[in-house]
């Protein structure tokens, strides 16, 4: 049976983990390949590194930071940050990246995705979506969550699905970094609009948040960075709980 | 000598570092003389199997890959290219194995992304490895269950998670992806 994951988000900036809260307040978490290969150890199902300031800062994402951690571990890892183009996409992957995850530059035009879907497979794109509930309706915002773009949330999900990508990462701007859980909801309708994996993030705290993503939504897969960065929740522990629930996890 | 055949498709890199954490070297190439002489091949990719397969052209490996006679060992889209044909772009691919790539129906997500388990048979790609074990799949194309079938994982349908046939091997999985049981099964191979 296909297993729910567990994936350990890592936000980079400046060759650093950080973790910002509601995507602003930024502090350091350490080394992100050491953090990187002790997640592999404890048990993390895939790996996602963010360059959080590459889109803002216009910079490229981290092509020797990637070359390193591919050396390194020797499980899935997606790369996101500042990609905007197939040639950002082709150094990306060729420096050893599995997937890599676009954000504003799908949204500035979606075309992209198909271009990195068709000589990548689709699987290598994994489109990430924050969202935003405004007055009961949810919204797309771009560039770090800076930006409101007008779009309805589950439409976005629906087109970007159409437009080629294999993934959708979907962080609820209202949950990141509560601590409180995910939002159960919207990433339920969203998860049951499309047929690509729906990573839910924003607003784990507790085995009991995964707990109940994985049993009331449909979502394949469960991100979060900070609670294990410090260790606040522990891996290992977190996943003989979900298996003790009939969750099914590796 | 272990050749990682290297025609432009994906990420290959992976294989060779998990070549190089078992203290194995590797060389990349599309060299159809250096393969021909290599000890063993792996055929990687991760792709679109029409891209790959005018890429694989482009450097005559569409007639040195089925003529060689060392172990190779196929993995996701090199295991689907070894096969008959592919609905991935309705083409003829390379027509090793005996049996052909389709598309999944999405009843369920599509791709088939994550760990999931398969059921080997007897074989020695899979020493030391047992039904309870995961492996990382990605795919939306899939291979049907055949003579040929070592292994079979169930999502959607049975299919092929693995294929047999001669010196020729195939996962459709990614063992270079599949943390520590995905390097034991690279070491069998190593070793057969």
């Amino acid at each position: 049976m296909l297993k729910k994951r567990i994936i350990p988000c890592l936000d980079i900036r400046d060759g650093r983990t950080v973790k910002g809260i509601n995507f602003e307040g930024i502090r350091d978490a350490g080394d992100p390949i050491e953090l990187a290969k002790r997640y592999v150890e404890e048990g993390a199902d895939e790996l996602v590194f963010l360059d959080i300031t590459a889109t803002n800062d216009k910079r490229k994402t981290m092509c020797s930071l990637v070359e390193k951690i591919a050396a390194e571990i020797n499980i899935p890892f997606t790369v996101g940050g500042g990609i905007s183009s197939l040639e950002d996409a082709r150094a990306v992957i060729q420096a050893g990246a599995d997937k890599v995850s676009i954000n504003s530059a799908a949204i500035r035009r979606p075309e992209l995705i198909r271009e990195i879907a068709d000589p990548f497979g689709k699987q290598c794109v994994v489109v990430a979506v924050d969202i935003k509930e405004i007055d009961g309706d949810w919204y797309v915002f771009s560039n770090g969550g800076r930006q409101s773009t007008g779009l309805n949330a589950i439409e976005w999900c629906r087109k970007v699905a159409t437009f080629g990508a294999g993934e959708l990462l979907l962080t609820s701007m209202n949950s990141d970094g509560t601590k409180a859980g995910f939002s159960l909801e919207i990433t339920d309708r969203i998860a049951r609009e499309v047929t690509i994996p729906v990573i839910a993030s924003g607003g784990a705290g507790s085995t009991q948040d995964f707990a109940q993503l994985f049993t009331q939504t449909k979502a394949s897969a469960g991100l979060a960075a900070s609670i294990f960065h410090y260790r606040e929740v522990a891996i290992p522990q977190l996943k003989t709980e979900l298996k003790q629930l009939n969750i099914p996890i590796r | 000598m272990i050749a990682i055949i290297d025609y432009g498709a994906g990420n290959i890199r992976s294989v060779q570092n998990t070549l190089k954490r078992l203290g194995v070297d590797s060389t990349l190439t599309n060299d159809p003389a250096l393969l021909m002489q290599a000890d063993k091949v792996i055929f990687p990719g991760v792709g679109e199997a029409s891209f790959a397969m005018n890429q694989l052209r482009q450097y005559e490996l569409h007639r040195v890959i089925p003529s060689l006679t060392q172990p190779v060992l196929g993995i996701c889209l090199g295991m689907q290219l070894l096969c008959h044909f592919s609905e991935e772009g309705g083409i003829q691919t390379l027509g090793v194995f005996d049996t052909n790539v389709k598309a999944f129906k999405p009843i369920l997500n599509v791709p088939h992304m994550g760990w999931n388990s398969c059921t080997p048979e007897n074989s020695v790609l899979f020493r030391g490895i047992d039904p309870t074990n995961d492996f990382y799949f990605v795919h939306s194309y899939y291979a049907e269950l055949c003579a040929e079938t070592i292994a079979t994982c169930d999502y959607i349908l049975p299919f092929s998670a693995a294929l047999q046939k001669d010196n020729f091997y195939g996962v459709q999985f990614h063992p270079e992806k599949s943390a520590d049981i995905g390097a034991t099964l690279i070491q069998n191979f190593l070793e057969l």
